[in-house]
């Protein structure tokens, strides 16, 4: 009965009530509430984001934080919205028209077709690709086509330059990212983030294919981290020399965009993370005792899902918050000397791991779900 | 000084040699070049270090006079002048090929006196636009609003400097363009978050390469040394405070120090005790301040905020004794104006364990962390005959190896009573420059660890007389402020204000150098070079 809230569609038996009342309409009629829900926790979560982070840093920093608006200042990311859409949208003389109104979507729809393939929870998913891994990768490289119009169409010098910069940044990191996933789906031999997560029951990938796993989770994150843009990577905005970057000339919703996507992809990093190595909503199951992992099934699958998430983000904003930021030579050093060679090597590795039979699952068959 | 003496007849046998308290040497003015480098040559005591450069209007005449001073022991000061009459079109000599500092003083004498120098690469004005009706301090100087309307419209940038060269067919008028025609060039400031004031540098990139970099300022100049000349030394003190406001209570010591020394007013010693310690106090929050504002330019927005909030105990202390916070208003002629409140001691006897505990602190967060370790070690690299020759001292000299602390060279106050290290790194780089002012503010803690219990009963100030006037003279005196060496030069005729006033800024010496220095350097640690070497506008903008 508890188990039934991980899956509240069906706890509720809503998807059924539509398939018997609108009968051939109940497809495109869910099809378009799943869109509205989508945006929905895309605004939401991004909401929650910020408070979280102005928060935290606050905390880090021996600040209090937002605290006037609400209880804790809990409300005070919706008087941002608020202020943010009654902003005007200043309009730059000698810019692209065109080409300066269409970044800010670029950035927003790039994070929000990979929020699609996201497992929120068991169900909860929109989207179940066989190639989610892929479908995933590609869409979220989309992002930077924005970045890189916003810095071009400004017509300003430091947008430029701040553009240049997250192009060379972004290409370069998306290849150990793109490699840091391809070293789980050699170790899990799947695309599919719904059957990553089902391998994944007693044995979560960073300890399946344990060095291997590792290291890759490690790249993963550091190059997560930097697809971000977010210090110690902010090259881009860097606002300590580019005022602000590829977005110094926006405006009102316009920045609220680039500002949107910039949290969600944090979110979105931070949960592929979590579904790829960490077991995704999957509770934490210890083989043999039973009556434990009963009780972890009882807290609902999305909780597991945030709760992971949450914590990755946590770490994201640790390291965003001590660390000094990189030198663009220095972060392409990082990616092109370091992290991708330790990449190729790792895959080799796990290659190996997997062929010769020395994963955690083929040790101890019992791990195996 | 007989040697020094001798050998300036013999180089210049017309030169006028007095003997006041610091040797003066009159010459004409085709022959202070020559001068100037026999005796940067001197090989006993060779005076690199271009202390001050002061343009003068003496009424009838125009002149420049020159305070040397010699790396090797700068306590060791020697005057140089020179005059001409031609107040239509005055031409003198440039020794910016000898001491590269004297290329923007040059230009603010230009500015401010219409006086050009032969030979400097770039005479364009230096604080104000090439427009300018007038030359401000020169005592003719018709300060008539119309003449210098308030214009709103925007004004052009021309990277086209106007020189006058000495060749071989005589002096020869022409101009030189600063850029290359097709530079890509960025404005960084004067509105941006980095160049810690309102600092305009026009700077050519090639790529995130610093190809070359543009000074411009003035943006905030507010002719204090115009100012000065109609106000009673009283009056001016205030003016000190808003020079360089991180070393505000430092730079008032100074003008203190100078007025007292020439009106001959005994400073009671308890009044010597509370300088010196405010002094240290002051330093403190200066270089946290430079080490928070470092840490900001690069990228480190955390560490900005640790400064911060050890900053704030010591502003609350200057806020207890005198009110003021930045601007401490506390130095006066014959003393101090407030005396030290009844917790102050135990105060500060609580700060010193809890700093020295945040510097352990510091060290463990920023200075060993190893993207700051990147961004910070090699980079800016300054040798010690370039921080000699840029006249860069304060903690940014002393990175690059050269002894030029004043509070170990001519002691002031009680620096002599008092036992501390003067941090001298060789490196000449970021890093060391950041270590240095760490490294000072133990240093002071431990100065003021010594004092802090013995200071004694007695008066806090002087009696003065209600109208101070200085006897007629000139009157030099240099001072440790936290960026470098402030300087303060009067010239006194006898009356209740000064003749000329002008102010030796240590700032102007360091962003003189940061051509020098970021050339070659990425366009971030461009930031992080100006960070390290801590400047502050309104110092240069006086």
């Amino acid at each position: 009965m508890l188990l039934e809230f991980s899956q509240p569609l069906e706890y509720t038996g809503l998807a059924n009530w539509f398939d018997t009342t609108l009968g051939s309409w109940s497809l495109p009629v869910k099809l378009i509430l799943v869109a509205v829900a989508l945006l929905a926790a895309y605004a939401i979560i991004a909401m929650i984001l910020i408070y979280v982070e102005r928060k935290i840093t606050a905390f880090f920093q021996a600040r209090i934080g937002p605290n006037r608006v609400g209880k804790y200042g809990i409300l005070q990311s919706v008087a941002d919205v608020i202020k943010i859409l009654l902003k005007e949208i200043i309009h730059i003389n000698n810019v692209d028209k065109f080409l300066f109104f269409a970044a800010p979507f670029f950035m927003v729809v790039a994070s929000m077709l990979t929020f699609g393939a996201i497992p929120f929870g068991k169900a909860l998913q929109a989207v179940d690709f066989n190639i989610g891994v892929l479908y995933v990768t590609a869409v979220s490289s989309l992002g930077i086509i924005g970045v890189l119009l916003a810095g071009w169409s400004s017509n300003n010098k430091y947008s430029m330059i701040g553009a240049m910069r997250s192009g060379a940044q972004f290409v370069s990191y998306e290849l150990s990212a793109g490699f840091a996933l391809m070293t789980i789906v050699v170790l899990t031999g799947t695309m599919s983030f719904s059957e990553m997560i089902a391998k994944q029951e007693f044995c979560w990938n960073i300890f399946n294919g344990h060095i291997s796993s590792i290291i890759a989770f490690v790249i993963y994150l550091i190059s997560g981290h930097a697809e971000t843009n977010r210090g110690p990577f902010d090259l881009p905005e860097a606002e300590s020399e580019l005022t602000a970057g590829y977005h110094t000339e926006y405006s009102g919703l316009q920045f609220g965009f680039f500002y949107l996507a910039e949290y969600l992809n944090m979110f979105i990093i931070a949960s592929i993370a979590t579904t790829v190595f960490l077991g995704g909503w999957m509770p934490i199951q210890i083989h043999g005792f039973d009556g434990f992992n009963q009780v972890m099934w009882y807290i609902p699958s999305y909780a597991w899902f945030f709760g992971k998430t949450g914590v990755l983000i946590f770490l994201s904003l640790w390291v965003r918050w001590s660390f000094p930021r990189l030198r663009i030579d220095q972060l392409l050093n990082l990616e092109w000397k370091y992290l991708l060679p330790i990449n190729l090597v790792n895959i080799l590795v796990m290659v190996i791991l997997v062929i010769a039979g020395l994963t955690l699952t083929d040790l101890f068959p019992i791990l195996a779900s | 000084m007989e040697n020094i003496k001798k050998l300036i007849l013999n180089v210049v046998p017309g030169a006028v040699i007095e003997n006041k308290k610091i040797f003066t040497v009159t010459v004409e003015p085709n022959k202070l070049h020559l001068l100037a480098k026999t005796l940067r040559d001197y090989a006993a005591i060779p005076f690199d270090f271009l202390v001050k450069l002061i343009g003068m209007d003496s009424g009838g005449k125009l002149g420049v006079i020159y305070m040397l001073s010699s790396s090797t022991d700068v306590s060791k000061e020697i005057v140089l002048k020179t005059w001409t009459e031609d107040r239509e079109n005055p031409l003198l000599y440039s020794v910016t090929d000898l001491f590269e500092t004297a290329h923007f003083n040059e230009r603010e004498i230009y500015a401010l006196l219409g006086i050009r120098f032969i030979n400097n690469p770039d005479m364009r004005r230096f604080f104000l636009n090439a427009d300018w009706v007038g030359f401000p301090l020169r005592k003719d100087y018709d300060a008539n609003p119309e003449l210098n309307p308030l214009s709103l419209d925007s004004k052009e940038i021309v990277d086209i400097a106007p020189r006058i060269m000495e060749t071989e067919n005589g002096l020869v008028e022409e101009t030189v363009n600063i850029f290359e025609a097709d530079d890509y060039i960025i404005n960084i400031g004067p509105q941006h978050p980095s160049t810690h004031g309102v600092m305009h540098f026009r700077t050519a990139l090639d790529g995130e390469i610093v190809k070359k970099i543009d000074v411009h300022s003035g943006y905030i100049h507010r002719g204090i040394e115009k100012l000065s000349e109609n106000l009673t030394y009283p009056q001016i003190l205030h003016f000190t405070d808003r020079l360089d406001y991180l070393s505000a209570n430092i730079n008032r010591h100074g003008l203190c120090m100078c007025v007292e020394k020439a009106a001959e007013i005994e400073v009671p010693e308890r009044a010597q005790y509370i300088r010196t310690i405010m002094d240290e106090l002051n330093r403190i929050d200066s270089h946290l301040l430079a080490w928070s504002a470092m840490t900001n330019d690069l990228g480190a927005t955390t560490a900005f905020i640790y400064g911060m909030r050890e900053r704030e105990i010591i502003l609350q202390m200057f806020d207890k004794i005198c009110g003021g916070r930045l601007i401490i208003n506390h130095n006066v002629i014959g003393g101090v104006m407030f005396d030290i409140y009844y917790d102050f001691q135990k105060d500060v006897k609580a700060l010193i364990p809890y700093m020295r505990e945040k510097l352990v602190e510091y060290d463990r967060f920023f200075s060993h962390n190893v993207i700051a370790l990147g961004r910070m070690i090699g980079i800016g690299m300054m040798s010690k005959e370039d921080a000699i020759s840029y006249a860069v001292t304060g903690p940014a000299g002393r990175a690059s190896g050269w002894s030029c602390d004043l509070r170990k060279h001519q002691p002031y106050s009680l620096y002599d009573k008092v036992e501390f290290k003067e941090i001298i790194r060789n490196e000449g780089d970021a890093y060391a420059r950041y270590l240095n002012r760490l490294d000072e503010i133990e240093e002071s803690l431990h100065i003021i660890e010594q004092l802090i219990d013995n200071i004694p009963e007695g008066e806090i100030c002087t009696k003065t007389k209600a109208i101070i006037k200085l006897p007629e003279g000139e009157y030099f005196q240099r001072i440790e402020a936290t960026k470098g060496e402030f300087g303060v030069y009067i010239e006194s005729r006898g009356e209740k204000t000064p003749y000329r006033l002008k102010f030796r800024s240590p700032s102007m010496a360091l962003v003189s150098a940061m051509p020098l220095i970021c050339k070659g350097e990425k366009i971030s640690d461009f930031i992080g070079i100006g960070g390290s070497m801590d400047y502050v506008i309104p110092d240069i903008d006086r």
